[in-house]
């Protein structure tokens, strides 16, 4: 007797499966495409140094300027101001749950961690706008409280449950028998954690650094609320900023379809998502070479 | 104290007792892992632990040196004398009694570190700063351990590079390097091919002119070969111990004998 056939059902289900898989190839691939295909124009109108290193911004004046110096500069700024928050808080809390809790402790910690990574956004925006906003005013008199350094402070602040769930995972990769080793030969807690734990989990830890980083440069939500909006070459931290997805996301809105405003906000978008494809790729990188060095699996 | 610790104090009273473990009993959580163990532990000695996988052998060698607190919900009780002194007592500072009881693991675990960096790093953590010093033993400790002359040249090369049986024998430069005065090896030569482990055995018998030791193992031939006296443990006990060869020739438990001659384990 023959095996039966290959039945219809299972050819069926191979597909199915294979297309949605395939799906999100497609999508990225229709990103990306839009992108450069509405992106690209600008270049016509300005060069690529110029728009990246122009200190002007003023996509609606008589004739226009398209330089979008100002803007990525304050994306800089507050990605900068935020890792000083999340990766002393990040790395901080990881080290905390992964040595020094009891097994209890650090399966209720690492939950409320995950809930603080679930918090939308926007509820970030709205405790900044509500509460830090008036507060940094009242206390540095201010003359408003709409400013990288609350911007900074909030993004610090949501971006450190990815930096500490990521960091934990690499400390957690740390084989215990290096522990052991260091304990047996006469090592204390405290010597075991900076000397075998931090420098084994380090490539580990710097790609938590750059994923965390990675979030910070693409969010949204909160620069538009607390920024402050203003598209000048920041000065202080206290002064309002408009960082790149702020601008996008204020501007697409009144934006005429096919102008050179729209084009140029694509162009902006291009760069953001190169910053962070290079962002998460090396991050990837490095924690392929820290498993590998470890002699662990990939 | 049981028949079989006095048995050893009496064929050996010109040796000093290095280590006296009395009445321990260990608890994992509920599981109860040794049952009042007795044994003394003799000085310039080779002693080996044998028994079948899950009897204890590990764990009794891990609280030698404290290293069963770094296990959550472990419970031990009973004393364990180093030299006469209660090492259990909770005044004394465990890394001072790891430095001076020092343990080689089943598998080799070097850090990922350069080789001169793992046998300085318990110098390191010990508080010695002259580095001409800490040069000095590092040479020393790898030429004990019959490594120097393989890594010679290239001290500062990732010591994950070396092959299995050469960071053996850098885990055991590296526990030389502090000056223990007891090393314990868990099962050393588990994942070693025969070559490295005749060269490790080899340095067991050499390294007992300066240190007590005690090796557990799985391997009967490797406990005849290497060690002074064997002490059997089954289930958590200690079912028998005394000169190795009459534990091998006329084991007085029935139980020592069928595991000794392959009935079980």
């Amino acid at each position: 007797m023959k095996f039966p056939m290959k039945g219809f059902k299972e050819k069926l289900y191979i597909n199915i499966f294979s297309i949605l898989a395939f799906s999100s190839l497609f999508f990225l691939g229709g990103i990306v495409f839009v992108l450069f295909k509405e992106g690209l124009p600008i270049f016509k109108k300005v060069n690529f140094f110029e728009f990246v290193s122009g200190r002007f911004w003023y996509p609606t004046y008589d004739p226009p300027e398209f330089g979008i110096l100002p803007l990525l500069l304050a994306s800089f700024q507050v990605t900068l101001g935020a890792m000083f928050v999340c990766v002393p808080l990040g790395i901080g809390s990881a080290l905390y749950l992964n040595e020094i809790a009891s097994f209890k402790q650090r399966k209720i910690m690492k939950s409320l961690v995950e809930i603080l990574a679930m918090i939308p956004s926007i509820i970030y925006g709205f405790f900044g706008i509500a509460i830090l906003v008036p507060f940094l005013q009242n206390l540095l008199n201010l003359p408003t409280g709409l400013c990288a350094f609350s911007a900074s402070l909030v993004l610090g602040i949501m971006a450190t449950p990815t930096a500490c769930s990521i960091a934990e995972d690499a400390l957690s990769y740390v084989p215990r028998s290096f522990k052991e080793a260091s304990f047996a030969l006469g090592a204390n807690r405290w010597q075991t954690l900076v000397k075998v734990v931090i420098p084994a989990a380090g490539s580990g830890i710097s790609s938590a650094v750059i994923l965390g980083m990675s979030r910070i440069v693409g969010e949204t939500m909160v620069v538009l609320m607390l920024a402050g909006g203003a598209a000048v070459i920041p000065k202080s931290f206290f002064e309002p900023v408009r960082p790149i997805t702020a601008a996008i996301a204020a501007e697409m809105g009144e934006v005429a379809l096919g102008s050179d405003h729209y084009h140029a906000l694509f162009a902006i978008a291009i760069i953001l998502f190169f910053i962070t494809f290079v962002f998460n790729v090396i991050a990837e990188s490095i924690s392929r070479k820290y498993r590998l060095k470890l002699g662990l699996a990939q | 104290m049981d028949m079989e610790t006095k048995g050893i104090c009496k064929v050996s009273s010109f040796n000093s007792i290095k280590i006296r473990v009395e009445e321990v009993n260990f608890f994992y959580g509920k599981k109860h892992a040794l049952k009042d163990i007795n044994l003394n532990i003799l000085k310039n000695q080779v002693t080996a632990i044998i028994g079948p996988s899950g009897c204890g052998k590990t764990t009794f060698i891990r609280i030698l040196n404290r290293m069963h607190e770094l296990i959550p919900d472990a419970l031990l009780t009973g004393r364990i004398f180093l030299d006469g002194q209660d090492i259990l007592s909770s005044c004394i500072d465990p890394t001072e009694v790891r430095r001076r009881v020092g343990m080689v693991f089943q598998k080799p675990n070097p850090f990922p570190k350069s080789i001169f960096e793992n046998v300085s790093y318990g110098l390191k953590v010990n508080g010695i700063r002259d580095k001409n010093f800490i040069e000095d033993k590092v040479v020393e400790a790898l030429k004990k351990s019959a490594l120097w002359d393989e890594v010679k040249d290239r001290l500062d090369d990732n010591a994950l590079k070396l092959s299995g049986g050469q960071q053996q024998r850098l885990c055991i430069a590296r526990c030389l390097a502090v000056k223990p005065e007891v090393i314990l090896f868990d099962e050393p030569c588990a994942s070693l091919d025969p070559i490295s482990t005749a060269k490790i055995e080899e340095l067991i018998v050499e390294l007992k002119k300066n240190y007590t030791i005690i090796i557990v193992t799985h391997n009967m031939q490797q406990a005849a070969r290497v060690s002074d006296y064997t002490a059997f443990f089954l289930l958590g006990e200690l079912i028998e111990v005394g000169r190795t060869g009459d534990i091998f020739k006329s084991p007085q438990d029935k139980r020592t004998e069928d595991y000794i001659t392959g009935r079980f384990g």
